[in-house]
């Protein structure tokens, strides 16, 4: 009888060097805040999700009520604890508990009713489940009774979101309620986030239950996480010590982990080139020395080569995404591979891995930083001078950078360059939707603290960028928070800025508008001959305008303004950042012509990456 | 590709099963079969998958499985070191003339005749894949009505219990 895997750890047979592992401690939930004078008190099972809400420390919900959901949302009207912020689609609910648990380390929180109220949360549930986000989604769901006949309003939620939730239950006994939401609070937020959703009966929320929340979460069969394995930690000290063509790769795991600061530890002890995944901006400060930024299709030139010629990669808390390897055969073919996780099923899922580290990437430094200082005695400091040489020459030559337009209209890059350099980074949050002016975003604005960059990695959600925004900023009320945005995105999600307006939540919004589905457009331009097939959008400079943005803004509560030339920009952004008391528009008209480079094209090899359009390194040179 | 049993130990909670035969799906696996049934403590179930992958992407769904929060334990059994039985009822046309070759068909593969009617009877026949397989060849040449099969079901040889942990954790919680 082999054991193939007994929770938790990794199998024996393919990952030797992986001992078992120690369980964590289950700790409570950070924000967890139970009352016991509530224990024994008969209520509604409806006053009951108010209460145990209360109770796991949410102080911030976003939803819309409708029938199945009609009876939490009486109580939810006197609660002093919760302040619920009524959204104008679920999906800006979602996003917006999405950039609401980004921006704070808290638990997220959305509420919607059942059917379409709850389908329409699906695309945030998935878009979490994929960036690791904690967030809990409260459903109703139509009478117990009523459950499988097609009643009015129904559908499956659970079973819809079983794929892309990391757990979700339904609960017709109201007795249940305030365990499941514990419980739903406890898993997202512990070991590798993620959505939790809970979907109430509405029989469950008006039948009277004795509430009684739960001394201790009961979950024989979930694991919080594992201390990180001291023999791995040490072998990888000692790889660190001894490589000379050293790569830390931090993913978006560093972020969720909170471990920053250990990051800092290594990056500062090891000597090695760091790079920051789309999801990890922020983990280390750009102006860090070490840091060569994004790594991936559209990283720099730098990030993409050291990976490429490294001879050790160390993923923390990433993922191994095909937008990072690109062709995944061809990536890192040099590189011993030390990976850890939180998540033992990420590792060894997408690369073989020589030395995995399982474990709570706090920990992890923790544990790797002395050890790492202890190899540094013992075989002295590692000569990294070849490799800096090397790395620099990348620098220099590649830099990041664009060229300006040919049209006259003002180029994207600068616009968000601008932004990035006209607000300090100490006190602005940065959200984005999915595209070319994401890629800029990611490129262009230097960011110094982790939960500053909020954007949609793994799902690419277009239309993330203003819900986001708004939950990053009730989330985070003293900070500025600019939602970067596109024309294509901004007309999924906008009426969300109607919530903003309504309830003072003054986000700010650059809207970088070219007219068009930029990323797909620039994809038509470089695979498809320049045929445009459907990704006009009829915005821009010299167009029809419709809808006209500056208009649609001041129609939704805002401010609106227009900055349509390079000369204007600097004056543009510092009026908006001058409103405080109001969501304010940007309407930045720019060329359509601007392309987003580096550039590594779907399914090829890292190698073949390009600086600009027809421009490839030239890596003999350095070799 | 090769065939691999799972005992996959969960919680007896509603959803459970849809939740771990759609991850296989999922994930592109084929499932050869699949048998879930109570064990010796009610708030357990024991799911047995019998899949055809390799052994990497093997690793993967096994890892991924375990993330399901109803999900206590995954072993592979071994086909040398459990016992690994299906269950299998043929309906069979036989008439007065044909009984005795099904008879002797039915003997020889050391099965039981479970029903019997003027003109059919239904076999039971209880063993391993193979040995299953080999009783349908046997029985080709008659006329088979109908087949049904269960799922396999597989332990290990031997005292150890794969359960004895699991149902510590679930009494301990």
């Amino acid at each position: 009888m082999a054991q193939v895997q007994a929770k938790p750890g990794v199998p024996a047979s393919r990952i030797a060097r992986q001992a078992p592992s120690v369980p964590t401690l289950a700790r409570p939930t950070p924000q967890s805040n139970p009352d016991p004078a509530l224990n024994g008190v008969e209520m509604t099972g409806a006053e009951a999700i108010i209460r145990s809400l209360e109770c796991a420390g949410a102080t911030d919900v976003f939803g819309i009520p409708g029938g199945a959901i009609l009876p939490t949302y009486d109580p939810l009207m006197d609660s002093s604890k919760l302040r619920h912020v009524l959204v104008r689609h679920e999906q800006g609910a979602g996003h917006a508990a999405q950039g609401y648990a980004h921006a704070t380390g808290k638990v997220g929180v959305c509420i919607a009713t059942s059917g379409p109220g709850a389908t329409n949360l699906v695309t945030p549930i998935a878009d979490a489940n994929m960036d690791s986000i904690p967030m809990v989604a409260i459903t109703g769901q139509v009478g117990a009774a009523m459950i499988g006949t097609d009643a009015f309003q129904e559908a499956d939620i659970v079973g819809i979101t079983a794929p892309i939730t990391k757990h979700n239950v339904l609960v017709t006994d109201p007795a249940e309620i305030p365990a499941a939401i514990a419980e739903a609070f406890y898993i997202a937020s512990h070991g590798r986030p993620g959505p939790v959703l809970v979907d109430i009966a509405k029989s469950a929320q008006q039948a009277k239950t004795t509430f009684q929340w739960p001394g201790r979460i009961e979950l024989p069969g979930f694991n919080a996480g594992v201390r990180p394995h001291q023999k791995t930690v040490q072998e990888a000290a000692r790889l660190l010590a001894t490589a000379r063509r050293p790569v830390l790769y931090v993913g978006g795991g560093v972020i969720r982990a909170g471990a920053a600061a250990g990051l800092r530890k290594l990056t500062d002890l090891s000597g090695a080139a760091v790079v920051t995944t789309l999801m990890a901006r922020g983990a280390l400060p750009d102006s860090h020395p070490q840091h060569l930024g994004m790594p991936g299709m559209h990283g720099t030139v730098p990030a993409v080569a050291a990976l490429q010629k490294a001879d050790l990669i160390v993923a923390l808390g990433a993922r191994f995404d095909d937008r990072v390897t690109g062709n995944l055969d061809s990536f890192a073919p040099h590189a011993t591979i030390v990976h850890a996780d939180i998540d033992p099923a990420e590792i060894g899922k997408n690369r073989a891995v020589d030395v995995p580290i399982v474990g709570d990437l706090k920990e992890v430094f923790d544990a790797l930083v002395p050890a790492l200082a202890h190899e540094h005695q013992r075989y002295g400091k590692p000569d990294l001078e070849a490799w800096w040489a090397q790395l620099d020459d990348w620098r220099t030559t590649y830099a990041l950078g664009y060229t300006p337009t040919h049209d006259g209209l003002s180029s994207p890059q600068h616009v968000i360059q601008r932004l990035g350099q006209l607000n300090d980074p100490e006190s602005t949050i940065y959200t984005s939707g999915v595209g070319q002016h994401q890629m800029w975003a990611s490129q262009f604005i230097k960011y110094e603290r982790p939960n500053t960059w909020i954007n949609s990695g793994g799902l690419g959600t277009m239309g993330f960028s203003v819900p986001a925004a708004m939950g990053a900023q009730v989330g985070q009320p003293d900070q500025t928070v600019w939602a970067i945005d596109g024309d294509g995105c901004f007309q999924m999600t906008n009426q969300e800025l109607v919530t903003c307006a309504i309830n003072e939540i003054p986000i700010k919004v650059a809207l970088i508008n070219n007219s068009s589905l930029g990323m797909v457009r620039q994809w038509q331009t470089l695979f498809y001959e320049g045929r445009y097939s459907n990704t006009d959008l009829h915005t821009g400079h010299g167009t029809r305008r419709v809808p006209d943005f500056v208009k649609l803004a001041e129609a939704m509560g805002c401010v609106g303004l227009r900055c349509e030339s390079d000369a204007d920009v600097d004056a543009t952004i510092k009026r908006a950042n001058e409103i405080d008391d109001q969501p304010v528009v940007v309407d930045f008209t720019v060329s359509r012509d601007a392309m987003v480079w580096p550039m590594v094209a779907a399914g090829t090899s890292n190698d073949e990456i390009q600086y600009a359009q027809g421009i490839a390194p030239k890596w003999d040179r350095e070799d | 590709m090769t065939k691999h049993t799972l005992s996959v130990l969960v919680e007896n909670k509603p959803g459970v099963l849809a939740r771990v035969a759609g991850l296989f799906s999922r994930r592109a696996f084929n499932i050869h079969s699949l048998a879930v049934g109570q064990t010796e403590h009610p708030e357990i179930s024991r799911i047995t998958v019998v899949v055809d992958v390799d052994e990497l992407p093997l690793e993967q769904v096994t890892k991924q499985l375990n993330k399901l929060v109803h999900v206590l334990k995954i072993v592979e059994l071994e086909r040398d070191r459990s016992v690994q039985r299906d269950l299998l009822l043929v309906k069979v046309r036989a008439d007065a003339r044909q009984r005795t070759d099904v008879l002797q068909i039915v003997d020889l593969f050391r099965a039981h005749i479970v029903d019997v009617s003027t003109d059919s009877v239904v076999i039971e026949a209880v063993g391993t894949p193979d040995k299953l397989e080999a009783l349908l060849a046997a029985l080709a040449p008659h006329d088979v009505r109908e087949i049904v099969q269960s799922g396999t079901v597989a332990i290990g040889r031997g005292a150890r219990s794969i359960t004895e942990r699991a149902l510590d954790r679930v009494a301990t919680a």
